[in-house]
């Protein structure tokens, strides 16, 4: 019996997700096909039942997440690799604010709090405020003593610094921010040590007595056979 | 359904489908025996694209990532975690355990660190040595045997080094370090502290034609889908059932009692079908518990009978008692050398390519016992959380301004980018009497299964440990011209030692020995109390040295099952 098999003869299958999605929380099926398949990675049955219902679930309003949009921009304007919209830094938000729901009332606080001192110093509502008086709001929040810590500072100034690291995370965890920052990994690969011109950068060099210890990659594919003493002969 | 009802007496059943269930289940199926294994999770299968993390990037997660649903980020190979809904374990008085549980084919063995250490002729006589704790009844020259048919058997890379008490093996080629590492074993090194390449189960080179070769993605936490690293289901059960095996897969199945008959000989197993959450019995000639340390306990306590009214196999009271975790103590570091890297794929494999054994003597020390240091770094996948307070370390150069806004986040973000290291050492603890799991007489599981009450305290060999640790990161860190980025922990905080259970090296729960009135099992495994029922989890541990428990459970385990195919062809069950 191969392992197929097995499973299909022994493993006692759950039901569906997705019937008891609709079961439990009257999600749509259309709506379990999006999240679904828009996001594939690895749930299990539970996990996907739990990322369907924050998926089922509005936090901010339309308004909020416009708002949201102008000031992630800000934070992190495009450029020639990408935006916060090709990064889907918003959506990943008001998908933090339901996942962590601590996140959600210091969010929607601050928010309100940038409205109304756009109101009071500008007479409007952020979004409709020129760049520059946009910009000039931040400065008042933006900056802190990074010898202090964050919750020493008023509420405004930890809001836009959770705000930004959100952007900042958002950003260089999307797949143009990947690319910016220049990670080049998660992908098959050999490793063979560190490239010279990195190693003449710093002035190290492998230890000599070492070297002939290391894999040698081009034998890596031949079966690993050993003397008695544990010599590896292959 | 229908092998619920299926009056079949298996030859052995084992409980429990990670490191030491993984192996007894391959070496019974082997000797011909009909196995069923009872795993309290699903099926699972590193190479099975529907439950596959590996080589995903973060933006695969809406949560890109983050720790929220399983506690070491969405990729992680775990389903389980430190709490469990429905499944709680309770405190006595101040302890403060953390227990941590994977509910799934393979066990905890789909997301463990690999490292993989022989247990040294030392590590086996520690009361001889120091007169603390107890030693083993078997020696290093038992078990150095089945280490060797470990290592051929599963893979480990690591260089011959003839250090006495941290015995060579049959090793794979070693992966070079990454530029980090350099950096450390040059630092190290400076305060004496010896490096040597690590030894990781993971395939550098071919060890058979039916498992892949590691292909450096850094992902052994996510469980390797060409099994290039050592999980129990891809290098154990999986070839055990393509090579004929009887093997009878019975998943999301927690074992509740081993049943007994009048002789108080088990029986079998007592089991609830967690779908339908009913009960059902299996009957076997043999039982061999592999459930995890704590698990077993939890079972052989929960198995009370007329015959075993004080659980079974405890008719010495040791039952849960001695459970011991290894120490951990932590501290990160900013080096300023490492600002502004060019980047490369750094990746290497999933765990460091070198580490520090013990260099010391306690002779010259205040405390018991050694430790080993790990370290971590480098140019690592960007994952939730990454680009949080981007330019803190502005600090360090004399800059009190952070934050910001604009384009300059950008030039931070790859300013910072790979510059810190961390380091990590991983102990040895003494075994207590005082320190045990029993059955808390108030609480249930959500399937009416008495729960766990842990009860747990360091004594100051662990903390003296833990102090000097920090002090070792503190000279190394300095010799790197690195920067600690935490406050030195003090005595306040027990000098920054984990939590008992935190490491997740929990053994001891079921102890070996010679003398039934001071241990659990004998030599190899099996109860005192009764001819047919066997633990090869890390229960049986008398102690565990600062060394990871898996590579010795696996031995443990290979022994242990050669024992049960032995007294089954002399018809002893």
């Amino acid at each position: 019996m191969n392992r197929r098999d097995s499973i299909k003869n022994l493993t006692f299958l759950s039901i569906g997700a997705g019937l008891l999605l609709e079961g439990c929380y009257g999600i749509s099926r259309e709506k379990i096909k999006r999240s679904l398949t828009r996001y594939e990675y690895g749930r299990t049955p539970e996990e996907k039942l739990y990322d369907d219902k924050l998926f089922a679930e509005k936090f901010f309003t339309n308004q909020e997440l416009f708002t949201l949009d102008k000031i992630c921009n800000l934070i992190l304007p495009p450029n020639e690799f990408g935006s916060i919209r090709d990064a889907e830094v918003v959506q990943l938000i008001e998908f933090m604010a339901k996942d962590i729901p601590t996140y959600k009332e210091p969010l929607r606080n601050g928010l309100i709090w940038i409205d109304n001192e756009s109101k009071k110093r500008f007479n409007n509502l952020f979004v409709d405020c020129e760049i520059a008086q946009q910009k000039n709001i931040f400065d008042e929040i933006a900056y802190y003593d990074p010898n202090k810590s964050i919750s020493d500072y008023s509420e405004p100034v930890q809001w836009f610094n959770l705000v930004r690291n959100l952007t900042m995370t958002g950003y260089f965890t999307s797949e143009v921010g990947i690319n910016e920052l220049g990670y080049k990994g998660n992908i098959p690969n050999i490793w063979d040590g560190v490239p010279q011109d990195v190693l003449d950068q710093y002035g190290l060099e492998y230890d000599k007595d070492w070297l002939e210890k290391f894999v040698d990659q081009s034998k890596r594919n031949i079966i690993a056979e050993w003397d008695d003493e544990g010599n590896l002969l292959t | 359904m229908q092998i619920k009802n299926n009056s079949k007496e298996y030859d052995v059943i084992v409980v429990g489908s990670g490191a030491g269930g993984g192996m007894a289940t391959k070496v019974l199926s082997e000797a011909g025996l009909s196995i069923a294994v009872v795993e309290a999770g699903p099926y699972y299968d590193p190479a099975n694209p529907e439950q596959m993390t590996q080589l995903r990037p973060a933006y695969h997660s809406p949560r890109r990532g983050a720790g929220t649903t399983r506690f070491f980020g969405d990729y992680d190979q775990a389903y389980g975690g430190w709490d469990i809904d429905g499944e709680p374990y309770s405190q006595k008085d101040s302890t403060d355990f953390r227990w941590f549980r994977s509910r799934m084919l393979g066990g905890r063995t789909n997301h463990w660190g690999r490292i993989s250490l022989r247990f040294g002729p030392d590590d086996f006589k520690k009361k001889s040595i120091d007169g603390l704790g107890e030693d083993w009844p078997i020696s290093y020259d038992d078990i150095k045997p089945y280490y060797d048919k470990v290592d051929k058997l599963i893979g480990v890379f690591g260089t011959k080094e003839n250090i006495y008490n941290e015995p060579d093996g049959f090793f794979l080629p070693p992966p070079k370090p990454r530029l980090h590492e350099l950096f450390y074993i040059d630092a190290a090194r400076k305060s004496n502290v010896k490096v040597i390449p690590s030894r990781l189960s993971v395939l550098t080179k071919r060890l058979n034609n039916e498992r892949g070769i590691c292909y450096y993605c850094n992902g052994c936490a996510r469980s390797c889908n060409v099994y290039g690293d050592f999980s129990s289901g891809s290098c154990l059960i999986f070839p055990a059932q393509k090579s004929g095996g009887q093997i009878d897969l019975y998943v999301n199945s927690m074992v509740r009692t081993v049943t007994t008959d009048n002789e108080g000989k088990a029986t079998g197993v007592s089991f609830i079908d967690k779908e339908e959450n009913k009960e059902y019995k299996l009957k076997g000639k043999v039982v061999v518990l592999a459930a995890s340390a704590c698990s077993s306990a939890r079972i052989l306590l929960n198995s009370k009978s007329k015959q075993h009214p004080n659980g079974l196999g405890n008719s010495s009271d040791l039952v849960g008692k001695y459970l011991h975790d290894s120490t951990g103590g932590d501290m990160m570091a900013f080096i300023p050398k490492l600002i502004n890297r060019k980047t490369y794929n750094e990746d290497g494999v999933g765990g460091m390519h070198v580490y520090s054994p013990w260099w010391l003597d306690n002779k010259d020390l205040d405390f018991a016992r050694g430790y080993h240091i790990e370290q971590w770094g480098g140019l690592g996948a960007p994952t939730y959380g990454t680009g949080f307070d981007v330019n803190r370390f502005n600090k360090f150069f004399g800059i009190n301004k952070a934050g910001g806004y604009g384009n300059v986040l950008r030039e931070d973000m790859k300013k910072y980018y790979g510059s810190t290291i961390g380091l990590s050492g991983r102990g040895e603890s003494i075994a207590q009497k005082t320190n045990y799991c029993e059955i808390d007489p108030n609480k249930v599981d959500k399937f009416g299964v008495p729960v766990l009450r842990f009860n747990y305290q360091w004594t100051d060999n662990e903390i003296k440990q833990a102090k000097h640790m920090q002090d070792t990161f503190e000279e190394i860190i300095h010799n790197m011209g690195g920067i600690s980025l935490w406050d030195k922990p003090g005595k306040d905080s027990n000098y920054g030692l984990t939590k008992p259970g935190q490491i997740i090296h929990e053994v001891g729960t079921t102890r070996m020995g010679s003398n039934p009135k001071d241990s659990v099992v004998n030599e190899f495994e099996k109860l005192h109390d009764t001819n047919n029922v066997y633990v090869v989890d890390a229960g049986p541990f008398v102690s565990q040295a600062d060394k990871n428990p898996t590579w010795t459970i696996l031995a443990l385990a290979m022994r242990s099952s050669e024992k049960i195919v032995d007294e089954f062809k002399k018809q002893n069950f």
